[in-house]
């Protein structure tokens, strides 16, 4: 990610009032940056065994000098909890943020639009009724079921605002829609599982961290490097596109082509997570609405801030889960909302006037 | 010198025709050409389509200037993004840039078209904290930001207060003078338009109905066909034209 260099910082921080607002900017990425790395670090520091932090960094950096059921514990289960977090938090609040920017409305996310509910009937399809949408792979029944639901839900969204006349609203009116109709279907499978079965659908849905794996941290950070940039290059038009299309078009933005990359990229990059870790569904509305307050629109702070308070919220989130209850891990879906709140309505109200 | 010259245009959205061949004779730049006509008469679809937005059949022939340097504002000045003043008229200098950097030039553009405007001092202000007005001077901005060789502007002045409405036109006036540009400005201010436009392009139903000087297209009979209004065109004490309205025309 090409973040403006640092020099900026010193050398023409002082000159005009504009380089001093993007030097405040940028100090605030990296301040984003900065809590992110800290909350990793204590997210791996924490479990059921407890270990001095001393030694937990000492795992990290020299693996092959330490104790082996130590660096099992730290390198296979709480690291990949803890980057997951990291991944996941970031994908979902990209997504959710240029949801939101092309869509010219604050509540879309992946959550709100839609795909995290057709994720959870995908995966109750294979947890209820062993239907496998991707036959083959049988070990991975439930994330690719969630998935194809997802990618499903995302491209009806996209195939319907390719059609003629289809205005934005059109699009987040035809996602609600989307929610409740996966709703009711989810509702209609859980009436006729079995205790088991439903009991596996309930803690799915709630969203987990606890199934985190090298692979699916490494597919996940994959997605993200690979969207990033494509967003990055298209930062002063995915910025004019908030200003209106009319407006944007104007000054030269192929609005409609841009609407549509980016629903591609944001199904992809909400598809994935979610089909990982079930439903998280905070995270897409508020890390956003979290960069935007702090930074504006401007997509160049937008959008690394996004990722970052994103992932900072559900690493933050995934500290908390292991620390209310000591030796037991709190399904984080229900974590990210509770603690989430409190602080998303202090930033609304002390920042809220400016925007939307 | 820049002139635009419109033959045989129309204007779709979709397949469906809205605006039916317009042509007008060459438009000189320097001046400022007024576009008048009812509500719904197909200004705004005009603009949008001289701005490559609206395809339609015929000719937009642009001399002494690229496409490129065509800038089009559109009426709406609603504008909720979170971005300072500063922001949102940078973003019209960048945009089409592949580049995060700006460059020293950048800011002096901006600062100079917000000094020009005289909103300097909104320029950290938040778009949401600006009235309709400052917002529509932003949008001004925005416009003028790149210098454009053609300004199309839709109602530039419908959200101002009277002293800034007469201060914008003669701005626009001195720019289009200044660099040779063409400016046409959809106005509803006919004495405005006798005031500050040199050319006249009215327009209804669709259809240009007259192209001229605006002393010479500016008529009682004109008037009344485009709006329906008894009118009469007097001198004021000081020379300039004036319309005064003698009320809704009797059939």
């Amino acid at each position: 990610m090409s973040l403006l260099p640092i020099s900026l910082l010193t050398a023409e921080a002082a000159a005009h009032p504009y380089r001093r607002l993007v030097a405040r900017r940028i100090l605030l990425v990296l301040g984003l940056g900065g809590l992110l790395v800290l909350s990793v670090a204590i997210d791996i520091s924490l479990g059921p065994a407890r270990y001095p932090l001393a030694d937990v960094v000492r795992t990290i950096l020299w693996p092959a000098d330490s104790d082996v059921q130590m660096r099992v514990v730290i390198w296979d289960i709480r690291m990949p909890m803890a980057l997951m977090a990291v991944t996941v938090g970031g994908c979902l609040s990209l997504a959710g943020a240029q949801m939101q920017t092309i869509l010219a409305n604050p509540l879309a996310s992946p959550f709100t639009l839609g795909l995290s509910a057709a994720a959870s009937f995908g995966a109750a399809l294979a947890m209820v009724l062993g239907v496998a949408l991707f036959p083959g792979a049988l070990a991975l029944m439930v994330p690719i079921n969630a998935f194809v639901m997802a990618m499903l839900a995302a491209l009806l969204i996209f195939g319907l605002s390719t059609l003629r006349g289809v205005t934005v609203e059109t699009i987040v009116l035809l996602g609600i829609a989307l929610v409740f109709t996966f709703n009711a279907a989810l509702a209609l499978l859980e009436y006729f599982a079995s205790e088991q079965a439903l009991a596996a659908v309930v803690f799915w849905t709630m969203g987990s961290l606890t199934k985190a794996s090298w692979t699916k941290v490494a597919v996940t950070a994959a997605i993200l490097l690979i969207c990033t940039p494509l967003f990055a290059r298209r930062a002063w038009a995915l910025t004019a596109i908030r200003l209106g299309e009319t407006r944007a078009a104007a000054m030269g933005v192929p609005v409609r082509r841009l609407r549509l990359e980016t629903l591609l990229l944001v199904a992809l990059l909400a598809a994935v997570p979610v089909s990982f870790v079930g439903t998280i569904g905070f995270i897409g509305i508020v890390g956003p609405h979290i960069a935007r307050l702090l930074l504006g629109e401007d997509q160049r702070f937008f959008l690394p801030g996004s990722i970052l308070a994103g992932a900072l919220i559900l690493s933050a989130t995934s500290v908390l889960s292991k620390a209310i209850l000591p030796g037991a891990v709190l399904p984080i879906g229900i974590i990210t909302a509770l603690v989430g709140v409190p602080f998303f309505a202090t930033l609304i109200f002390t920042h809220g006037r400016r925007s939307w | 010198m820049v002139t635009l010259e419109l033959k045989s245009v129309e204007a779709c959205y979709g397949r469906k025709a809205v605006f039916a061949a317009a042509t007008t004779p060459e438009i000189r730049g320097g001046s400022l050409t007024a576009l008048i006509g009812p509500n719904a008469a197909g200004k705004s679809t005009l603009f949008r389509r001289i701005a490559g937005q609206l395809r339609g059949a015929g000719q937009v022939r642009l001399r002494g200037a690229e496409p490129a340097a065509l800038r089009y504002m559109p009426q709406d000045t609603a504008m909720t993004a979170a971005l300072t003043v500063y922001e949102a008229v940078i973003l019209a200098v960048k945009q089409g840039q592949a580049g995060w950097q700006l460059s020293a030039r950048d800011l002096a553009a901006v600062d100079a078209v917000l000094a020009r405007l005289k909103i300097g001092a909104l320029a950290e202000l938040h778009l949401a904290e600006l009235s309709g007005g400052q917002r529509q001077l932003v949008s001004i901005a925005q416009t003028l930001v790149t210098r454009p060789a053609v300004l199309l502007m839709d109602e530039p002045t419908s959200a101002l207060d009277l002293y800034r409405q007469y201060e914008v036109l003669d701005l626009l006036r001195d720019y289009a003078a200044e660099t040779g540009a063409v400016a046409v400005l959809a106005l509803h201010d006919l004495n405005q338009v006798m005031r500050s436009c040199a050319t006249t392009i009215a327009v209804a139903n669709g259809r240009v109905e007259a192209v001229g000087p605006s002393r010479e297209v500016l008529t009682p009979t004109l008037i009344r066909r485009l709006y329906g209004i008894d009118a009469r065109i007097e001198a004021c004490s000081r020379g300039y034209p004036m319309m005064i309205v003698d009320g809704p025309g009797r059939a």
